[in-house]
């Protein structure tokens, strides 16, 4: 080994504690872009291998009744490469074991064994007996979270008969890798659960005996998804189509997609930022050893070492720091990595995860860091390498201080000498000054940005779950019923309130804008679930005409007092004109609300609903779930009370994490800034401190010189990064805003505190490590020492 | 006469400080030859420093030209320069510079290892009398040790020149001289050209020539008859 080597080795080991804070920040960098980058590469991986190697759907659409020779209509059309017809129901299931209700999604499936688009995989046992009229399979997840074995039974209601269905395997689908039922807001696979049944069976429960009520279309790779979207809808449209959709309206997908999403910006927002910090306290920790080592560089110079040799040296000596940031990085973000893929595996049912956090990740991680660490490391490394060599050997001179208009105003507030030379020393490197207080101020915005988070949603579960929904439960109907159906459900168990609504699936117009959604009708004194503004007061819905979201307003291009077309769709497929009476800001949703007898009325219908809302008491509900699994002509049940609780727990289990995670970030980032910048400042002053010292200053009063000025420029930094953390927060709260939601930005000062009060610590903390080494200096050995 | 190895022309420079310009060297114009041991003497800021500079090729001129045997200096690049220092000349520092965080025999390596025909480290290190030492840091090591691995850095290129700056300035009188010894000894026993900086007139009386500046200026050059062993300077 050569001694330059040799000494970048020593040199390394020196200074080991400055390099190892560096290291650590631009770990954090690698990390997250390990972690993020290798989750979306593993997300959009699988999905996309999963949705190829199973045909997964390019557009669907549910049909209230269509015949089946429109199927080769459907395969007609222009783009359409292969069309999937089935049946599909919904149904109340009676699980042995459970004392709850659980809603089953049933789909049928082709005489001649698995469909051609969105195949199942079947994980154990087999398809059920084409001819049978009892048996299923179902989701694994399913039978796994209610302890179904093959060859188990359980109950269903089917179109108002109860009937037997015994498991004859379980399999996984493309199309519910999010599996999330009706109205919940989060799988549950306990409650939740899709029952695959051979086409006649499922034909005779759901009186669709040469019909179908749902398809899904593969296009060719260059057909017009919104051309043939329109071409289904104009085909459907006389057996009331509710309208075909996308990949993007896919419940699954769409979730899955958000995810994606998520992590890919993830990849590009935070990693620069860590890596920019590393970048800077790699630069001035550079900086302040090439000042400390100029004689070193001149005799290299003398004995004939080439710029380019003394500029790669000092590069090496980077590298070294990003070599270990680089290890550190690997090894957490592989952790991480994980850590989301188990996450995903919770959420997300996929057959395989392709884990890719390939070579390729890694080498950009690698790459991306060692960039960041040779920005910071080549001025100054070219800087060493321009120094002239008798120059060089030279003491430095001493650094410039002018007196300027804060020298007076520091001298008519009689500021004390070591004060002074606090503020001259800040005022004197303005830039570094600058940058320090903007790295401290990064770490107070990592903690402050991703704490608007958990009250943003506590306001929007409020404002959403106990404002608007007030009611216990939801029980869908099968099919829109006699509003006498009420006064059955009230005479039920645990039942103390009931209140009918109405749903509709809807295409409203305004010219040539259109947006698809549902109306919710409603009585006018309803009073479980009402129809809220953002500010908390109930709207009334007056009929006669219909309230729109503003949202839903602002895309049709309407205000109050315009007139829009209503398509109702699933029924006759009538077009209404409806008056816009109201606008309301609500959170999310792009909800439209009418009068539910204006609606019957309009409808030409007897009084009708399609969904009751009930208030319950909790003593006898187990009751209530035991007489629910015999009622007729309920689709679904949504436990409101179980939602909400299930919803709260997930948010702070993962909350609780995340914040950890920030706070621990943004500990690193402080102790990388506050540790490098007082040890440099020492090094800087020790001849100076050492003076103080001999000339009767007490350790506290040097001390303060070293922990004044870290201070104070972290003090300085706080007002700053909670300026920056709001700025992102409002920022990633814009981004997350979309067709369907935006959430308010709930701003708590205790976030401010808290956020200042871990980095304020870790700054003192590294500044008073940096201050035992003061105490340990020997002054006589440093005043004796040539600069 | 033996051969001339520096040879400069009316060098001059000046350093520009704010508005002042601070004339280091006025016009100086030298002959040195080759196993010569001159010493320059002169008050601080007479500029002897930064003529040893421009000889070792560690400086410009501002004006004038210097030659290394029938090289000239003048005006050569930096690449140019390095490959001079490289190849042909040894330094010695008031100060030591020695890397701390090397060992003597690592100090001396860092100069073995870019110099066309080296001798061994510990070779250089036994020349001046350090075998012993060779694995110490120079935080254990007194000024006279350092100075002499300073020394044995300096020689272990097998330079034709050996420019030393002040090499007893930071020692007591008895590592002063034994740290003289060792250069004579090298002076005499390799032939090296030996350029020694001094404050301390005793010093010039082991010279075989002794140059005296003064305010940038050579200000008189003599020869000495008789030299004494360095055994015999006492101050």
């Amino acid at each position: 080994m050569q001694a330059l080597d040799r000494k970048l080795l020593r040199d390394f080991q020196r200074l080991w504690r400055q390099a190892l804070a560096i290291a650590l920040v631009l770990a954090c960098g690698v990390a997250i872009l390990l972690m993020a980058l290798g989750t979306y590469k593993s997300l959009s991986d699988t999905r996309e291998t999963y949705y190829e190697r199973n045909r997964f759907a390019d557009v669907f659409s549910a049909v209230k009744r269509a015949p089946e020779h429109l199927i080769a209509e459907l395969a007609a059309i222009d783009g359409v490469w292969a069309v999937e017809t089935r049946t599909a129901g919904s149904a109340i299931l009676d699980v042995p074991g459970s004392n709850v209700s659980v809603t089953g999604q049933i789909l049928s499936l082709p005489i001649n064994g698995l469909p051609r688009l969105n195949v199942p995989i079947i994980t154990t046992g087999r398809l059920p007996d084409p001819v049978s009229t009892d048996e299923v399979m179902v989701n694994a997840n399913f039978a796994i979270a209610n302890n179904l074995q093959i060859g188990d039974f359980f109950f269903a209601n089917l179109n108002g008969q109860k009937r037997q269905l015994t498991i004859t395997g379980t399999a996984q689908s493309p199309e519910f890798i999010y599996t999330i039922g009706p109205g919940a807001l989060m799988p549950d696979n306990a409650t939740f659960g899709i029952l695959w049944m051979p086409k006649p069976a499922a034909d005779a429960a759901f009186d669709m005996t040469g019909a179908f009520n749902d398809v899904a279309l593969k296009l060719t790779p260059r057909a017009q998804e919104a051309s043939v979207i329109d071409a289904v809808d104009q085909l459907l449209d006389p057996y009331g189509s509710l309208g075909a959709f996308g990949r993007d309206l896919q419940i699954s997908d769409a979730f899955i997609d958000s995810e994606i999403k998520q992590q890919r910006n993830m990849a590009s927002i935070l990693p620069p930022i860590f890596f920019g910090i590393s970048a800077f306290l790699v630069s001035m920790v550079m900086g302040r050893i090439i000042m400390l080592e100029r004689s070193q560089i001149g005799l290299l110079k003398a004995v004939g070492y080439s710029n380019v040799e003394i500029c790669l040296h000092y590069l090496m000596l980077a590298g070294l720091i990003a070599v270990v940031g680089i290890g550190i990085g690997w090894v957490a973000g592989t952790w991480l990595a994980r850590y989301m893929a188990t996450e995903y595996g919770q959420y997300f049912d996929f057959p395989f995860l392709i884990f890719s956090t390939s070579l390729w990740v890694y080498a950009a991680s690698a790459i991306a860091a060692l960039l960041a660490t040779m920005l910071g490391a080549t001025q100054t490394a070219i800087r060493a390498a321009r120094l002239a060599p008798a120059i060089a050997m030279q003491p430095p001179a001493p650094p410039q201080f002018k007196r300027s208009l804060i020298d007076r105003a520091m001298a008519a507030m009689r500021l004390s000498q070591p004060t002074i030379m606090i503020l001259r020393s800040l005022i004197r490197w303005p830039l570094r000054s600058g940058l320090t207080m903007l790295g401290i101020a990064l770490a107070v915005a990592t903690i402050v940005s991703p704490a608007f988070f958990p009250p943003s949603l506590e306001k929007i579960i409020d404002s959403a779950f106990y404002e608007t929904n007030r009611q216990d439960g939801m029980l869908v109907l099968s099919h829109d019923m006699p509003q006498v159906v009420l006064e059955t459900v009230a005479a039920l168990p645990a039942i103390l309130q009931t209140e009918g609504q109405q749903f509709h699936a809807v295409i409203l117009r305004n010219g040539h804008r259109e947006k698809r959604t549902s109306i919710q009708a409603s009585h006018p004194a309803t009073d479980l679930s009402r129809v809220m503004n953002n500010d908390g007061h109930q709207v009334a819905v007056p009929p006669g005409g219909i309230v729109l979201t503003d949202r839903l307003a602002a895309h049709l291009g309407v205000g109050l007092g315009d007139t829009i077309d209503a398509k109702f769709l699933g029924g006759r497929q009538e077009t209404h004109p409806l008056i816009v009476t109201n606008t309301i800001a609500q959170y999310f949703g792009i909800g439209a609300y009418m009068d539910l007898d204006y609606v019957n009325g309009l409808l030409r219908q007897s009084p009708r609903i399609s969904l009751i809302n009930v208030s319950l008491d909790d003593a006898e509900v187990l009751d209530l779930h035991a007489r629910l699994k015999d009622i007729p002509n309920l689709a679904s049940i949504v436990m409101m009370t179980d939602t909400r609780r299930s919803f709260s727990e997930t948010v702070e289990e993962n909350i609780g994490m995340i914040n950890s995670i920030y706070i621990t970030i943004a500990l690193l980032i402080t102790i990388g800034v506050t540790y490098n910048g007082a040890r440099i400042q020492l090094s800087e002053r020790s001849r100076e401190l050492a003076s103080l010292r001999i000339l009767g200053f007490t350790r506290s009063e040097v001390s303060y010189i070293l922990i004044g000025e870290t201070m104070l420029l972290a003090v300085l930094a706080q007002p700053l990064g909670w300026f920056i953390g709001t700025l992102i927060a409002a920022n990633m709260f814009n981004s997350f805003s979309s067709d369907l939601y935006n959430l308010p930005l709930v701003i708590e000062p205790a976030v401010y505190a808290k956020a200042s009060f871990f980095v304020l610590l870790a700054s003192f903390a590294s500044v008073m490590v940096v201050r035992r080494s003061l105490d340990k200096q020997n002054l006589v050995s440093i005043m004796k020492a040539r600069e | 006469m033996s051969e001339c190895v520096f040879r400069t022309e009316n060098v001059t420079k000046v350093y520009q400080t704010g508005d002042v310009k601070v004339f280091a060297l006025a016009g100086v114009d030298l002959e040195l030859f080759a196993g010569e041991m001159t010493v320059l003497l002169g008050p601080s800021g007479s500029g002897k420093s930064t003529l040893l500079n421009i000889l070792g090729g560690l400086d410009h001129a501002t004006e004038g030209r210097v030659w290394f045997r029938d090289q000239e200096l003048t005006d050569m690049p930096d690449r140019g320069l390095t490959k001079y220092r490289r190849d042909h000349v040894g330094f010695v520092f008031q100060f030591y510079n020695l890397v701390p965080s090397l060992t003597a025999r690592e100090n001396v390596q860092l100069v073995t290892d870019v110099s066309p025909n080296p001798m061994p480290a510990e070779e250089a290190l036994a020349l001046v009398d350090l075998a012993d030492r060779m694995d110490h840091f120079p935080s254990e090591m007194s000024g006279g040790e350092q100075q002499r691995v300073a020394i044995a850095r300096a020689i272990a290129k097998r330079p034709e020149i050996l420019l030393c700056d002040e090499p007893t300035g930071a020692l007591d009188s008895a590592t002063g001289v034994q740290v003289l010894e060792v250069l004579a000894d090298i002076n005499e026993r390799f032939g090296t050209t030996t350029v020694i900086i001094t404050h301390n007139a005793e010093i010039q009386r082991m010279a075989h020539r002794v140059i005296q500046f003064q305010d940038g200026k050579i200000s008189s050059v003599s020869t000495n008859e008789e030299r004494l062993a360095p055994a015999e300077i006492v101050w």
